[in-house]
């Protein structure tokens, strides 16, 4: 028999605005329909229509974006919110963990509040008893335990919380996103505690955004998107998928604001960014990959193509293109011109396009800028744009410097180490 | 029915936790203060002296049960200041606010809700516990005697325990969709103390003579737990068994009431607050 068991579950949200609110109290009033008028007519569906199971003694993983309706599936998974149709049944006793001390008095000590907590979480005042030390070690808070809980740091308070609901000892243990909080030292040690609980073949309900950790302990995942399972099943495969869809938004994102951009009325802020006298005008300019396809958002090793359409209104002799790369800081991490490369002008006139192809990237995380210029060798400027154009770098690893050269890592035998990702 | 009194007995299982919101409340009270606990002597001491002034000098006693004596007159008022105050309008005003204030636990854990009214409304009730011997107290001093019909206090208290705590289930549960309420109930507990024979009594001349007044202060379920006080400690009768009786089933019907509209609106609760 599965522990978790969640069949065609929706939950759906009312929402309304603060004119709804005040009809509904004076209509709550004069009419008397006061659970009438409770109901709203604009839904906001949570949760559509979602159907899975965990076995005892496995791990589910949940991920999607924000807003996505994991936290929802969580609290109605804990009993905290109820489903708006569907069923949710779930076998053994629930430890959940969703905000950390959430029941924590400020005013009194940590001891007091451990008791309290654990009375909450439904523990016997012996049972606390048992496992107080256990608890206060684990949270690293021997020396403040006495301490109102007012004076603890947010670390303190999160260490606290979770080494109570931890030490519960659950069947089903549901965890949302706790342990972005914790620092470099508490988050391995709740992980292993997570671990543990693996290995004793409780079953764990684990929504994160932190897709190494899921996929390292979640034995399958569920990705949710507005509400919905996108897909589920092996881990690896569902986190690709994921990965894959968050790419290709940012890409219509970075689309749609770019287009925002060049209908909107900033032309006025475009010129300050653009000068020249325009005997060579660049109309157009495309950012594309290798295979002349229009994108934005690119890998550190994916190539680039800026393609630039210009139209020369005179015969002219004297003539350099040129385009240079700046990070947010302003930085520049990449310039050349046709001068530069050794082309030396002879003529131009009419329209046509300047190409340059840039093989691979290879720059860190980030968003950067493009300059395209045409100008004279003596740097007179034809047409100089200046930041007009950007473009997104998206990788998983997250480097330092501006330029990340294609390289690879080689250890000696006696060296023991993994690759995670 | 049935299944509103399962839901009771679920209460009962909730005790353990209930005792310990309530001591954690109290506790958490006068943490940081330097009387501490003997604030909960104090304060009703110095809403005792504000009356005594106020009503016994300044204003004068006008019945003539009081004999033109402040210090009988500040006993009286004592009898129904201390339960008003400290536990009936205490109780209704923090329950107006416990469900919003106490957000956390509603949204984050899994938490039975109603035992939050209920702290709250007994927390309060404690308060007026530790009052309640101050009271005691000062019936020799202010020139009165102790009667046996003392051991009837705990009737009346039962009375106004059942009906605080109807009250404060509707509260909690109605402020939590109309905010509104608290800032209503601020006015309505004003106007429902000077409707309450608490500084004059009953059987006051202008109430006897106005016969609508009369029936009005007769409707209010207060007026009877109220005068059940000042006849236990101040006249030293026998309490008014029939208004009391009455007065006890309406609180039971207004406690079915609040706890039903309170379970209805219950699972909307995490979302609204």
């Amino acid at each position: 028999m599965p522990t978790i068991e969640v069949e065609n579950l929706s939950r759906i949200y009312r929402k309304y605005s603060e004119q709804h609110r005040f009809k509904t109290f004076k209509s709550a009033i004069l009419k008397g329909d006061l659970f009438k008028s409770l109901k709203s007519d604009e839904k906001v569906y949570a949760l559509d229509n979602i159907s899975f199971k965990v076995e005892k003694g496995t791990t589910f993983g949940v991920i999607g974006e924000n807003g996505s309706g994991k936290s929802t599936l969580l609290k109605v998974v804990a009993g905290i919110s109820k489903p708006t149709t569907g069923r949710v049944n779930v076998n053994g006793k629930v430890s959940a963990l969703i905000e950390l001390g959430a029941g924590f008095h400020p005013e009194i000590t940590g001891r007091e509040n451990v008791y309290i907590n654990g009375v909450m979480l439904g523990l016997r005042k012996e049972e606390i008893d048992k496992k107080f030390n256990d608890i206060v070690k684990f949270a690293e808070l021997e020396d403040f335990i006495d301490a109102p809980v007012k004076t603890y740091s947010s670390g303190m308070y999160m260490r606290l919380g979770f080494s109570i609901a931890i030490n519960v000892n659950p069947e089903v243990l549901l965890v949302d996103e706790v342990l972005a909080v914790g620092d470099a030292s508490f988050v391995p040690k709740c992980l292993d505690r997570i671990d543990e609980f693996r290995r004793r073949k409780k079953t764990i309900l684990f929504v994160s955004h932190d897709l190494i950790t899921v996929e390292k302990i979640c034995d399958r995942v569920a990705w949710l998107k507005n509400g919905k399972i996108k897909a589920l099943g092996d881990p690896k495969r569902v986190i690709d998928e994921y990965i894959q869809d968050v790419k290709s938004k940012k890409e219509t994102d970075f689309e749609k604001e770019q287009q925002e951009e060049a209908q909107g009325d900033l032309e006025e802020d475009r010129k300050g960014n653009r000068w020249g006298n325009r005997e060579i005008e660049i109309k157009k300019v495309n950012i594309m990959d290798l295979y002349g396809k229009k994108k934005h958002v690119f890998s550190p090793s994916d190539g680039m193509v800026v393609e630039m359409n210009f139209n020369a209104k005179n015969h002219l002799k004297d003539f350099v293109f040129g385009i240079g790369i700046f990070n947010t800081q302003g930085v520049c991490c990449y310039g050349t011109n046709t001068v530069l490369e050794g082309y030396k002008s002879e003529s131009v006139k009419g329209s046509g396009s300047v190409t340059c192809r840039i093989d691979s990237l290879n720059l860190i995380n980030g968003t950067y800028y493009l300059d395209v210029a045409a100008h004279r060798r003596d740097g007179f400027p034809y047409d100089y744009h200046r930041n007009l154009y950007s473009f997104m770098i998206s990788s998983d690893y997250i480097d330092s410097g501006i330029y990340r050269p294609q390289h690879s890592w080689k250890f000696s035998p006696s060296i023991k180490i993994r690759k995670e990702k | 029915m049935r299944r509103l009194l399962n839901k009771f007995k679920g209460l009962y299982k909730y005790r353990v936790l209930i005792r310990t919101l309530v001591a954690r409340e109290l506790k958490a009270r006068y943490r940081g203060t330097v009387l501490g606990f003997v604030w909960s002597f104090v304060n009703p001491l110095l809403l005792l002296t504000v009356y005594t002034v106020v009503f016994g000098f300044i204003l004068r006693p006008r019945d003539p049960s009081f004999n033109e004596s402040p210090w009988v007159y500040a006993l009286f008022l004592f009898c129904g200041i201390l339960p008003w105050q400290v536990w009936f309008a205490a109780s209704s005003q923090e329950s107006a606010n416990i469900l919003i204030a106490q957000g956390n636990l509603i949204k984050k854990m899994l938490f039975p809700t109603e035992i939050l009214p209920i702290v709250s409304v007994t927390s309060n009730f404690i308060h007026f516990l530790f009052g309640l011997p101050i009271l005691l107290l000062f019936v020799p001093l202010m020139g009165k005697t102790y009667t046996p019909y003392l051991l009837f206090l705990p009737i009346v208290i039962i009375v106004q325990y059942t009906f605080t705590l109807g009250f404060c289930f509707l509260i909690s549960a109605l402020t939590v969709h109309f905010r509104d309420i608290r800032d209503i109930l601020t006015n309505l507990l004003t106007f429902w103390f000077f409707s309450t024979p608490i500084i004059y009594p009953m059987t006051f001349g202008p109430v006897q003579k106005h016969s609508l007044l009369k029936t009005f202060l007769n409707l209010n379920p207060m007026t009877h737990i109220m005068w059940g006080y000042q006849n236990c400690v101040f006249y030293g009768e026998l309490i008014r068994w029939k208004r009391l009786g009455v007065t006890f089933l309406v609180s039971l019907i207004l406690f079915f009431v609040g706890y039903y509209i309170f379970d209805r609106l219950r699972d909307s609760f995490p979302e609204e607050v």
